[in-house]
């Protein structure tokens, strides 16, 4: 076995947190965060149910202390929240004493913005600020920026598995020696683009979802940022690191069988969660734990489910979705559920899979529904997304 | 560290890159402010179901990744990584201006699902049934070269070839804003080309440019991509000092460059940067630009590099691309400098083979 790329810092604001404790807390007492829609004035708000954060945007800006004319988008605001307290749990006080570099995620970027202002941006000049703050860019610049990274910096956006290639390729630059550190994670907040978006695709929930249910009716979509700090060996040696787990194997395959739906077998997800093995040289029955994509979308959870299977056999590991608490974060789900992961290893407790009653007919899988403490060593991670990106990370015990 | 040879490429641009001669015998320079690209013969590389379907930025990209699959000889890449700033920006755009127009009713998912920016990637997998690894890079003028750089660690972890692309397509909301805010150049300042129109913003154009990386050489092989850097932001002072780091990493000077390309876009505020390393550090080099040719787009460094490797090849400079006369001599390495307002520059190092 292989020890991977550790981890030092963590941070996260999602609708059941506004940091990794609070979000610790929430998952622990089985608290959700899913409720009717208040921020964006839309015309699904009695039909749908979501993941909103409390916070307001004024309340952000004032938190991170931006002036007033500043041209955040909500997916900006939140995902200095998150690298905030990702850089203070890790304790780091020059970012630039090594070489350290950003790489973020997005789907939505700025979209916020430019559905508030599509019109009156034409008119009035004083919109006019939020042009240049839609692109998939902006909100890693204005990262970028507040934390003093200025070399290499990027932005991912493979729609829903966004952040956990933003993980993959910062573990993959650590292990080749190109960056000592590396912050990594994405941020999505809601808007009425992705609300109409997923409900054209008639797979957004009238309820709270219900992953890997017999009945369940769609997902819950969400708003989340979250950042990962990882460093490389020498870094965790010569600052002597306290290391929360360690990146231990990833993968990213494609299903290459339709722009938004998963093949039946689940073939890339088969791929990812056999390829990310095969890098933390680890068989199926090391995996102590499935963080699953579990969407709750007919189409996600038994595809999935499917591609579980094809893995792990008759033996499946303890396996849960968290959508449930969060909704589905989009760009930031990967790495909202890496924080869970990383939680769950470092406190011996497997999340539950929150509103689950039946098992499906094809299946049976049955997730786990309650806190359960064990002893847990390497938990795997899925993450799906359209256009067949499908991404796996294994996070592995310090 | 491997080497990383660049054995196939296709472009779809403003110029009519699809041609079989000297690439740039038919160029010209642009004289409008937004220019379209060149339309290929969509029915010869894609099924004409598909056709009607697909935005112009899924079918150049397409179109020029098939023709760079097959000048390499590769059917299948082991892996597809794809550059690209606005993504499918008039899917996307079309979908939020019928959610606006429309108060949240009568929509329809087509364009939805088309509007993510990782569509481009997607659809050549789908097209190639290619289960390989599929990421896209959306950060701005460096969303091509972030491509590269996963590229070429794809290659170090014993990949044997790599599709590697930047593609852009125009759209009319978005430039309709651009314009706006002077980041589209006024069209009546380009009598005399973009380098004398004295004013602010940048002709606006689109285009895909896809490269087969492989870890061998071969007898089509046009260059070897040597190394490549990315910087965020960078002070104007600190550029000189951070190029000699990038070429002494690479155990080069700036004496041992034959050709220096400038990502020069006519835009009054910020060519400012090229011209004064164009005064200084480079003074006596052979330099190049391209945008008065491709035009600017989020990727159109991906057309500096297309043209960088031709002139590696065929060791000839078009006219059309030199800023200075210089003696010419035999082209081993060409350095590529883009940067854009300011932001997202990079450095591109490329050698004959």
């Amino acid at each position: 076995m292989i020890k991977g790329v550790a981890v030092t810092g963590m941070g996260i604001i999602s609708s059941i947190g506004n940091t990794v404790e609070e979000n610790f807390q929430s998952l622990i007492s089985l608290k959700p965060g899913i409720s009717r829609i208040k921020k964006i004035n839309t015309v699904h708000r009695d039909t749908i149910k979501v993941g909103e954060i409390d916070l307001t945007n004024d309340e952000l800006i004032e938190f991170l202390d931006l002036s007033k004319d500043n041209n955040y988008s909500r997916t900006a605001l939140l995902a200095e929240v998150a690298v905030v307290e990702a850089l203070e749990n890790a304790n780091i006080s020059d970012i630039n004493n090594y070489k350290t570099g950003l790489i973020s995620s997005t789907s939505v970027g700025g979209m916020d913005m430019t559905e508030k202002h599509y019109y009156s941006q034409f008119k009035e000049i004083k919109n006019r600020k939020y042009i240049e703050s839609h692109t998939a860019g902006d909100s890693t610049n204005k990262i970028a920026n507040r934390i003093g990274i200025s070399d290499f910096v990027t932005t991912i956006s493979t729609a829903c598995s966004s952040s956990a290639n933003a993980i993959m390729l910062g573990a993959r630059m650590i292990r080749s020696g190109k960056l000592d550190r590396v912050v990594v994670g994405g941020a999505d907040c809601l808007s009425k683009f992705t609300i109409n978006g997923f409900k054209t695709l008639m797979i957004l929930s009238e309820t709270d979802c219900k992953p890997f249910d017999e009945n369940r009716t769609g997902l819950n979509l969400g708003e989340a940022a979250a950042y990962l700090v990882l460093e490389s060996d020498r870094i965790v040696k010569e600052e002597n690191k306290q290391v929360l787990a360690y990146v231990s194997g990833y993968a990213n395959a494609n299903d290459a069988f339709h722009q938004t739906a998963s093949s039946e077998n689940g073939e890339g997800a088969f791929l990812a969660m056999t390829q990310a093995l095969k890098v933390a040289n680890l068989v199926p029955e090391n995996i102590d734990y499935i963080n699953a994509h579990g969407t709750a979308t007919p189409n996600n959870d038994l595809s999935e489910s499917r591609a579980i299977i094809r893995v792990f056999g008759d033996s499946l590991p303890y396996l849960s979705s968290t959508k449930a608490y969060t909704g589905h974060t989009l760009a930031a789900a990967a790495v909202v559920e890496a924080v869970y992961s990383i939680l769950a290893l470092r406190n011996d407790v497997i999340l539950p899979n929150l509103n689950f009653q039946t098992a499906m007919a094809e299946t049976s899988i049955v997730p786990v529904t309650k806190i359960l403490n064990k002893k847990l060593q390497h938990i795997l991670s899925n993450s799906f997304g359209f256009g067949g990106n499908c991404s796996t990370i294994i996070f592995s015990k310090s | 560290m491997k080497n990383y040879y660049i054995n196939g490429i296709g472009s779809i641009s403003a110029q009519p890159t699809l041609g079989e001669n000297d690439f740039s015998e038919n160029f010209k320079e642009l004289d409008q402010n937004i220019v379209a690209a060149f339309k290929p013969n969509y029915k010869e590389y894609i099924k004409p179901a598909l056709i009607r379907r697909m935005s112009k930025g899924v079918k150049i990209g397409v179109v020029a990744s098939s023709i760079a699959m097959k000048e390499a000889g590769v059917e299948k890449p082991e892996a597809i990584i794809t550059g690209t700033g606005m993504g499918c920006v008039n899917d996307s755009d079309k979908f939020l201006k019928n959610i606006i127009d429309n108060d949240e009713q009568f929509l329809t998912p087509t364009s939805f699902i088309q509007s993510t920016h990782n569509t481009v990637g997607a659809q050549i997998a789908l097209g190639l049934g290619c289960k390989s690894y599929n990421v896209t890079y959306v950060h701005g003028a460096t969303s091509f070269e972030s491509a590269l750089i996963d590229a070429m660690l794809m290659i170090d972890e014993e990949r044997s070839n790599v599709l590697v692309g930047g593609v852009d397509e125009l759209g009319s909301y978005t430039t309709s804003l651009y314009n706006l805010i002077d980041h589209v150049k006024k069209e009546e300042t380009l009598h005399d080309g973009i380098l004398a129109s004295n004013s602010k913003g940048a002709v606006f154009s689109e285009g895909a440019q896809f490269f087969v990386l492989e870890d061998k050489k071969n007898n089509k092989t046009y260059a070897r991509l040597v190394d490549l850097a990315l910087y965020n932001s960078l002070a104007e002072e600190n550029i000189e000092h951070k190029l000699k780091q990038f070429l002494n990493e690479n155990k080069l000077n700036i004496s041992d460059l034959d050709v220096v390309i400038f990502g020069l876009n006519g835009d009054v505020e910020y060519d400012r940067i090229y011209k004064n390393l164009m005064g200084s550090v480079f003074k006596n080099k052979q330099q190049l630009y391209y945008k008065h040719l491709s035009g600017e787009y989020n990727t159109s460094s991906s057309f500096g590099m297309f043209s960088a490797c031709q002139i590696l090849q065929n060791q000839k400079i078009p006219g059309i691309l030199k800023l200075n006369k210089v003696k010419e001599t035999a082209v081993k390495y060409i350095l590529l400098y883009n940067q854009y307002r300011g932001e997202n520059h990079s450095f591109t190092l490329l050698s004959s083979c």
